[in-house]
């Protein structure tokens, strides 16, 4: 508690009253620049709330947005990109990929972009799961040229679209085509065709069967067909699995794996750039 | 104290003189916290202010010349000697171009300053602070502008001391424009070594040039302005490390500027004529503080403010010459050869020492590093970046296939075409992403632009099946080997290929 002010002695300065075990406390008035910064801190506050929004529902003086900010950064980076994404645009393809500068720009976009749209299903770097298939491999369901994967890209597979791709593979077991020792055998004749397994009685019992139901989308030797998307049986790839339960399962059930069409969800040249960039995971064909 | 005393030394007489007082001994009287008290330094002339001068013309004249040096490095590049092109990721320093990757040149060179001062130090106290450092050489600068304007120590003072009057006015206004001209020059050739020079120059006046270059000339004006104008010793006393520690370098040998005391003392007045029996050669003339940049008096001893310019060296040796007496009262000195003279024994300098030694050991230690670096410095360099997602794919044959980023690093300034190849598999095949046309083998072309780096996507498949002799383990460790096409320039990388568990 203040008890007496008096002046100090030694530095000639009041006390402020303040005593605490027999230490009294000295008046020192806080240095002018101190004093001085704190004053023009409040005269800059009181602008601030000026100028800039800072009460609800009032704009401030300079009109401000953070909002309107980012939009005008936003046209900043649109107008810098506009140059490449003009010409991108209007290159083909097979232009775009032999333009050093385009496909620099494309490939860093179709990366971005295949960040953000395409990761969940085929995984970083294209590396596919079980039922999506990888980017990154020599193998193309639809085909690995610039244009298939284009087109592959635009309308997507088994939608809604009018232009999608379209196939379905029957389902053998469940629709009663084949009976299950039938299907038994085939998966042991559709093994023998890619090596994983080696011939015996029962794929011998399969391989008609496979000429007669198989033939006609898979080919002959198991070769495929991408204007079907049927996928090739005589490789190492499976979609669905390798093993004999999960190709006894594919015959019984059938596959049929969808994709969303882009075309309409991203523009011409983000679609362009995906597609130079997809096509180079693998390495095209 | 006396001041009819030490206001008509004998030297000085017929002359009105301010007293001369030490800072220390002015601070003395006043509180813990206490503003700077203004030094007035006396010009002086001798020996080592002769010295002063000819490194600091050579030290302006360097940095302000040097960026116009030219050197031909053919078309495309730079043609300055020394530049560092801080967009363009390059230092150029005469016939060394250095990329960003080879930053540590600076490192051993920032390394061989700090232990090359350690070793000066060691042998002649703090020249570097009393001679070379540029707050030393800009602050030197300032106060011969200032003297020119404003007169000698004694006008100053008065100067500052009349009331305000135009020619006062004019006067300050004249000093402190010169000043900040100088400051503008200083900072105008600080960014003539990150930009073109002659380009730079014209830019500048014209108006052209970038808002970062007109910031740069700004700031380093201001800082020069201010160091050199009003900070000046303040800046070696409170804000300069250097001081504070300069004294782990010293040993008893190390030459330092030092007051001969036991010559000196006592020390007094002395009448012309009379007798110098029984009294030291130091006739307090105060000449010794009134010169001193950083205003200390050297008889109080080696202390941290001394920035070992020996300015006080001359002044003391002209009164020394004009009383008649023998110089070197104030010399540069050691402190063994002092404690030999004030008993009376005799000291003979040791040249060859532990602690020069060990910085001399240092220092060409770290000098041949670099050398060899220097010399051993190839013009490619490769890195490669594994992809890590997918870790691997398996192709439709079965073999399996990783991806790598290869970057070749072309510092040469011509198209060269490499030769990659991959040491540590079996049946490799390299293949890189838009070079389908060449087959497909265990080692690929590559093609570099000059000075610049060639990315490429290269895959390296390893075949399954029959014909391997033994599977590929889950990891490999395999290299990658770069070579020109004259296969001398050899740049490899060490990586891992990766295949599925069996």
């Amino acid at each position: 508690m203040p008890t007496k002010i008096e002046k100090d002695d030694v530095t000639g300065r009041d006390t402020t009253g303040h005593v605490w075990d027999g230490i009294k406390e000295l008046n020192t008035p806080l240095p002018n620049w101190w004093v001085i910064t704190f004053w023009v801190t409040v005269v800059w506050a009181v602008g601030y709330l000026i100028v800039y929004p800072s009460l609800p529902g009032i704009g401030g003086l300079f009109g401000y947005s953070s909002r309107t900010d980012l939009v005008q950064s936003l046209n900043e980076q649109r107008g810098q990109r506009a140059a490449f994404v003009s010409k991108i645009e209007a290159a083909s393809l097979a232009d775009l990929r032999r333009n050093e500068d385009l496909l620099n720009f494309a490939l860093a976009g179709g990366r971005q972009v295949f960040a953000d749209n395409c990761v969940p299903c085929h995984g970083a770097g294209g590396a596919g799961a079980r039922g999506y298939p990888s980017l990154a491999d020599d193998d193309w369901l639809w085909g690995g040229t610039l244009d298939m994967i284009h087109q592959t890209i635009r309308y997507g597979v088994r939608n809604a679209d009018d232009k999608s791709r379209i196939s379905q593979m029957p389902r053998f077991g469940v629709d009663g085509v084949l009976k299950a020792p039938e299907i038994s055998d085939v998966a042991d004749y559709v093994l023998t065709m890619s090596g994983s397994a080696q011939s015996s009685a029962a794929s011998a019992r399969g391989e008609p069967l496979y000429k007669e139901h198989c033939v006609a989308c898979h080919g002959e030797k198991g070769e495929g067909n991408m204007e079907l998307g049927s996928p090739r049986l005589d490789d190492r790839i499976w979609l669905y699995g390798g093993d004999r339960a999960s190709v006894i399962q594919s015959i019984t059930n059938a596959r049929a794996g969808a994709m969303p069409a882009w075309e309409g969800r991203l523009d011409a040249a983000t679609i362009k750039m995906l597609v130079v960039y997809v096509h180079t995971l693998g390495g095209g064909k | 104290m006396d001041d009819g005393i030490r206001m008509n030394s004998p030297v000085l007489s017929g002359q009105h003189v301010e007293q001369v007082r030490s800072v220390r001994e002015q601070r003395e009287e006043q509180p813990l916290y206490v503003t700077r008290i203004k030094v007035y330094p006396r010009r002086v002339e001798g020996l080592y202010r002769r010295i002063k001068w000819t490194i600091l013309g050579l030290c302006l004249g360097l940095y302000y010349l040097v960026p116009w040096l030219r050197w031909d490095r053919g078309p495309g590049a730079p043609d300055q000697a020394i530049l560092l092109d801080l967009p363009g990721r390059r230092g150029y320093f005469f016939w060394i171009e250095i990329w960003p990757q080879e930053v540590y040149f600076i490192t051993g060179l920032l390394i061989l300053g700090a232990v090359g001062l350690f070793f000066v130090t060691a042998y002649l106290g703090r020249v570097w602070c009393g001679y070379a450092c540029p707050q030393t050489v800009w602050t030197d600068l300032f106060m011969l502008v200032e003297r020119w304007i404003e007169g000698d120590r004694n006008a100053r003072i008065k100067l500052d001391k009349s009331a305000g009057n135009s020619i006062k006015l004019v006067r300050k206004l004249a000093k402190h424009v010169a000043w900040i001209v100088i400051g503008a020059a200083t900072g105008g050739a600080w960014v003539f070594y990150f930009t073109d020079a002659p380009a730079t120059f014209v830019e500048i006046f014209t108006g052209r040039a970038s808002l970062t270059v007109y910031l740069f000339v700004a700031a380093f004006t201001a800082t020069t302005y201010t160091f050199a104008g009003w900070a000046r010793e303040q800046v070696c006393t409170y804000m300069c490390p250097w001081p504070r520690f300069q004294a782990a370098m010293f040993d008893e040998d190390t030459f330092t500027v030092t007051y001969q005391r036991q010559r000196g003392e006592p020390r007094g007045k002395h009448k012309s004529g009379t007798s110098w029996d029984g009294r030291g050669d130091c006739i307090d003339c105060d000449s010794c503080v009134a010169v001193c940049p950083t205003g200390i008096d050297i008889r109080d001893g080696q202390q941290l403010e001394c920035i070992g310019c020996g300015l006080c060296i001359d002044a003391c040796n002209t009164v020394m010459d004009k009383v008649g007496r023998p110089r070197g009262l104030i010399a540069f000195d050691t402190h063994a050869n002092q404690q030999a003279k004030a008993t009376g024994t005799s000291h003979h300098h040791r040249w060859i020492r532990p602690r020069p030694i060990i910085y001399a050991v240092v220092l060409v230690l770290v000098a041949s590093i670099m050398l060899t670096a220097l010399l051993m410095r190839s013009d490619v360099e490769l890195h490669v970046l594994r992809d890590r997602a997918p870790l691997y794919v398996t192709l439709s044959d079965g073999s399996i296939r990783n991806g790598y980023t290869v970057k070749i690093l072309n510092k040469a300034r011509e198209t060269r075409i490499f030769d990659l190849a991959i040491h540590g598999l079996d049946h490799a095949r390299v293949s890189v992403v838009g070079e389908e046309a060449q087959p497909v083998d265990d080692h690929v072309k590559l093609t570099a632009k000059p000075d610049s780096v060639a990315t490429y996507r290269v895959y390296v498949a390893e075949p399954a099946g029959g014909k391997r002799v033994k599977p590929a383990r889950e990891h490999n460790d395999i290299e990658f080997i770069l070579r020109d096409a004259r296969q001398h320039a050899q740049a490899r990388h060490e990586t891992v290929f990766v295949a599925p568990k069996h």
